[in-house]
């Protein structure tokens, strides 16, 4: 199967909270970004990818099972997971908690652990209590990547951080995706990281996939253009995709290719797309 | 051989490494039966998406620039004289289109650029025009 992940058709309810019709592939050897504002279902898509809570309905593959297998566990062991927090028994140091990993993973690669535990300057002796929030997240990172993992489900893993680890755990990824079955999928409302390291974008908004789309080619489908009112009323109304007015004028994200080539575009982020999309509700 | 991706340009990303790894081959920095980088490792080299890398190889094999061998990697294909032509042509092109952009700006005339590249032509041949 070409897809770490497949997921199709699936919902999930909550009083006040829906997740509705999500579909959504993982090319095998890529990197996925779910962006999102907070509450907009991330973190329960990956629970729900890891079976750690239950659909409402939907297929889930993951790996090339699918969650209903009955050796759905196994699958876990080459699933490699850090959450938005680390929760580690507070009392044992980096090495103790080794030991309780070895028995956890069957795979477990001691040599790596250690790798891992000297590039990121973990302390050996200090209690898991007493870290840091970066030494947190990068011990969960340590362990989810010690255990020869094929994907990587990463919630909110580089939020919290400061600019420097951020971009050591950036490199990480990118270097983990060398292998070409390697997969990570990673949720962030740091769209900027997303947008350094990520092959493909998910967008998820209130509960619904606005879109799932290759990074590049998001960036070179939508510019954003500053004109003023009478210019935006001689626009194509198909050419628009979201707009934000002001005293002076009007910002507006349009389609590259529906809009004459005399407007003057300008350098658009991924950032941008996503917040003019989550105002004026994609059309994909 | 050296690549650089600009983020600000307005060109994609995929038509910055075709264009950079074409003028490699055009100019002979990559030479007929070379073994480019292989699609993933140069994407995650450069720190972009490997699905782009990708299309800018797809784009040069089109082009017939490169071939991919199943199994093995991507080469630098033997060089194709009239393709070579028609992209020094278009290059000259390119040059001259910003000369006719320049000239009306300051009142020179078709004639006048007509005899400076012969005066030009002339000098690169190593016989310099008599100095006025």
């Amino acid at each position: 199967m070409p897809n770490a992940i497949e997921i199709k058709g699936l919902n999930k309810s909550y009083p006040g909270f829906l997740l509705e019709d999500i579909h959504l592939d993982l090319p095998r050897g890529s990197i996925l970004g779910l962006v999102g504002e907070n509450g907009a279902g991330k973190s329960t898509l990956i629970k729900l990818t890891l079976k750690a809570i239950n659909r409402d309905s939907g297929t889930v593959r993951v790996l090339d099972a699918d969650l209903d297998d009955p050796d759905f566990g196994r699958i876990k062991e080459e699933v490699g997971v850090v959450l938005d927090e680390a929760y580690y028994p507070e009392v044992l140091t980096a090495q103790q908690l080794e030991k309780v990993m070895a028995y956890t993973f069957s795979n477990w690669d001691r040599e790596a652990y250690q790798n891992y535990l000297k590039r990121f300057q973990l302390p050996e002796q200090k209690k898991f209590r007493n870290f840091s929030r970066g030494m947190k997240m990068k011990l969960a990172l340590a362990v989810a990547l010690s255990h020869d993992p094929k994907l990587l489900l990463l919630d909110e893993a580089t939020s919290g951080l400061d600019p420097m680890i951020r971009d050591e755990m950036l490199d990480l990824f990118n270097e983990f995706t060398r292998e070409e079955n390697h997969s990570i999928l990673i949720s962030s409302h740091i769209v900027s990281d997303l947008e350094k390291v990520c092959d493909y974008i998910a967008f998820l908004h209130q509960g619904k996939l606005l879109l799932c789309e290759e990074k590049d080619r998001l960036v070179e489908k939508y510019a954003v253009v500053k004109i003023g009112r009478q210019d935006l009323e001689a626009l194509d109304p198909e050419a628009l995709a979201g707009k934000r007015e002001g005293k002076y004028g009007v910002e507006a994200l349009v389609y590259r290719d529906l809009i004459p080539s005399t407007f003057a575009t300008e350098h658009t982020s991924l950032e941008d797309i996503i917040l003019f999309l989550a105002k004026g509700g994609a059309r994909g | 051989m050296e690549i650089f991706i600009s983020n600000t340009g307005s060109n994609p990303i995929y038509q910055q490494i075709y264009e950079q790894l074409r003028n490699a081959i055009l100019s002979g920095t990559l030479k007929e039966g070379d073994l480019l980088p292989s699609i993933r490792g140069l994407a995650k080299d450069l720190r972009i998406s490997v699905i782009t890398t990708k299309r800018a190889y797809d784009e040069l094999e089109k082009a017939g620039y490169i071939h991919t061998v199943a199994g093995k990697g991507c080469y630098v294909a033997p060089k194709n004289t009239e393709q070579v032509r028609a992209e020094h042509c278009r290059r000259i092109e390119e040059h001259l289109r910003v000369v006719l952009r320049l000239a009306p700006a300051c009142g020179i005339s078709s004639e006048e650029i007509t005899a400076l590249i012969h005066k030009l032509q002339k000098e690169e041949q190593g016989c310099p025009t008599p100095s006025k």
